[in-house]
């Protein structure tokens, strides 16, 4: 059973970072709970207070700027509702897909992107393809709002740069101009994915302008393979250039051992899917495999 | 709402649960399975994996598929609650759980409950699901008898059915 606490409901972020404040380690930010209350249930953490940010009104709201360019996914909007959202199905096909195959229907239910974010376990999928898409997220609380870009948020194992007093309250996404490709993948066997690949690259001419390459889920946080985005830049798209590419990400990446893949494995899975999404990306070879 | 003698922070709740309304004083850190299960009775709703892995817990809380391991009852305050005990009238099956009868989807019968929940849920927001969609659907309900051949099976034929006769 879970250890005793009481639960607070505060109507806006001011309110609710000043709960945090004011109750320190002993409060506990509760979105859907997909993660929290299994760390309660295993008495992981034991807080006293839990503050329930799920009322907190417009925290849920999905919508793009009116210059089309920046779509904007509230904290609380669950992956279902981003899966199902015809702003984000238009703005970034790719994105919605991937919040699809998020875990099982019940979990997409409850479970909501801030949730996801801010927990920043290892093995998730969006953090891998935001940080690709070069979104920024927002942190609020009762002294004001400052953005931090993905790439930067995740600090660590379950670890990132929100403050303790803050919360997660948007996560904005640039959209794509019409020649850019943006490539979701995954490779999983287990409940969560054992790697992911996040690909957002434009073509003109014939060559590869830039390319925004994340590797997610082997290591402690999703990182930019900025040795292989360098050498793709400026290139013509070939099996040998995608071979160089896939190469580089099986040095660069630094993968995590743990009970269920080896470091080897997962450097190979990461190159594997370096190329499935550059085929992918390009229209070319065996595209697609086990998502 | 401290509870005098236990010192506990409590709340009082209101939902309609199978069709009946009900009120139950209960503590913040109360999970949904126990409340239904210990103080309801509805032991239609099991209690498996606990971490939302395995579905055999799966409630619907208004329409929508939910972890009864995994959410706290405090989540069902002014919402509609449907567990396998309300989907039959009097002695009629519900049709998807006729159709898992005649199509044999049930051996064991643990994860059915589940099974039959979340069916609903899908034929609610699909009717006439693909045999991917199910099984994009039902990937989160885990069965270690069928082999899922006779689930699928059942779920295109409660399909059938509920087109058949408008759902219900
Ligand atoms: C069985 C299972 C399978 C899963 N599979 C996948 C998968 O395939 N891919 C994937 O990406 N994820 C997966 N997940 C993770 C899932 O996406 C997250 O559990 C969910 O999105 C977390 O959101 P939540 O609202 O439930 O968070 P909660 O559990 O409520 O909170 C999680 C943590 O974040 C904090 N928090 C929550 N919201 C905020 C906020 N707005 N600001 C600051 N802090 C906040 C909480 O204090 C807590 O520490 C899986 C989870 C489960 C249980």
């Amino acid at each position: 059973m879970i250890g005793v606490f009481d639960i607070a409901r505060p109507g806006s972020v001011a309110e609710a970072s000043a709960l945090l404040r004011e109750h320190g380690p002993d409060a506990a930010i509760y979105a859907g709970g997909t993660e929290l209350l299994i760390l309660l249930k295993d008495r992981l953490l034991e807080p006293s207070l839990l503050v329930d940010i799920k009322h907190i009104p417009g925290l849920d709201a999905i919508s793009l700027d009116p210059c089309g360019c920046l779509l904007r996914i509230g904290a609380l909007a669950t992956h279902r509702e981003i899966e199902r959202s015809e702003t984000v199905r238009a703005a970034l096909p790719e994105l919605a897909a991937t919040e699809a195959n998020v875990a099982n229907i019940r979990v997409r239910h409850a479970g909501t992107i801030g949730g996801n974010l801010s927990f920043a376990e290892p093995h998730s999928d969006p953090a891998t393809l935001l940080i690709a898409l070069g979104a920024t997220i927002a942190l609020e609380s009762d002294a004001g709002r400052r953005e931090v870009p993905a790439e930067d948020f995740f600090t660590g194992f379950l670890s990132t740069a929100r403050e303790p007093e803050e919360l997660l309250t948007e996560v904005l996404v640039p959209t794509v101009e019409p020649g850019t490709t943006v490539i979701y993948e995954r490779f999983k066997i287990h409940e969560r994915p054992s790697a992911s690949l996040g690909l957002v690259m434009d073509i003109e001419g014939g060559k590869i302008g830039t390319a925004r390459l994340v590797v997610g889920c082997i290591g402690e946080r999703p990182v930019r393979m900025i040795r292989a985005e360098a050498m793709l830049a400026g290139q013509a798209p070939s099996p040998d250039l995608f071979a160089t590419a896939a190469a580089l990400v099986r040095e660069e990446t630094d993968p995590t051992v743990d009970a269920f893949e080896s470091g080897d494995y997962k450097r190979q899975l990461a190159a594997t899917l370096t190329l499935r999404a550059l085929e992918r990306a390009t229209g070319s070879g065996a595209t697609g495999g086990a998502r | 709402m401290i509870d005098t003698t236990t010192q506990r922070p409590t709340r009082t709740i209101r939902a309609t649960v199978n069709g009946a309304p009900v009120e139950l004083v209960i503590e913040p850190r109360d999970l949904l399975l126990h409340v239904l299960r210990d103080r309801l009775g509805l032991y239609g709703v099991k209690s498996s994996c606990d971490v939302q892995v395995c579905g055999a817990c799966t409630v619907l809380v208004d329409g929508a598929p939910v972890s009864s391991c995994t959410t706290l009852a405090l989540e069902i305050d002014g919402k509609r609650v449907e567990t396998i005990e309300g989907m039959a009238t009097g002695n009629d099956l519900h049709p998807i759980q006729q159709a898992f009868v005649d199509k044999a989807a049930i051996q064991c019968g643990f994860c059915t409950p589940g099974m039959v929940l979340t069916t609903k849920a899908l034929l609610t927001d699909i009717p006439r699901p693909t045999r991917a969609e199910i099984e994009a659907y039902l990937g989160g309900n885990l069965c270690r008898c069928t082999g899922y051949w006779n689930i699928l099976d059942a779920v295109e034929d409660a399909a059938e059915r509920m087109a058949g006769e408008g759902a219900r």
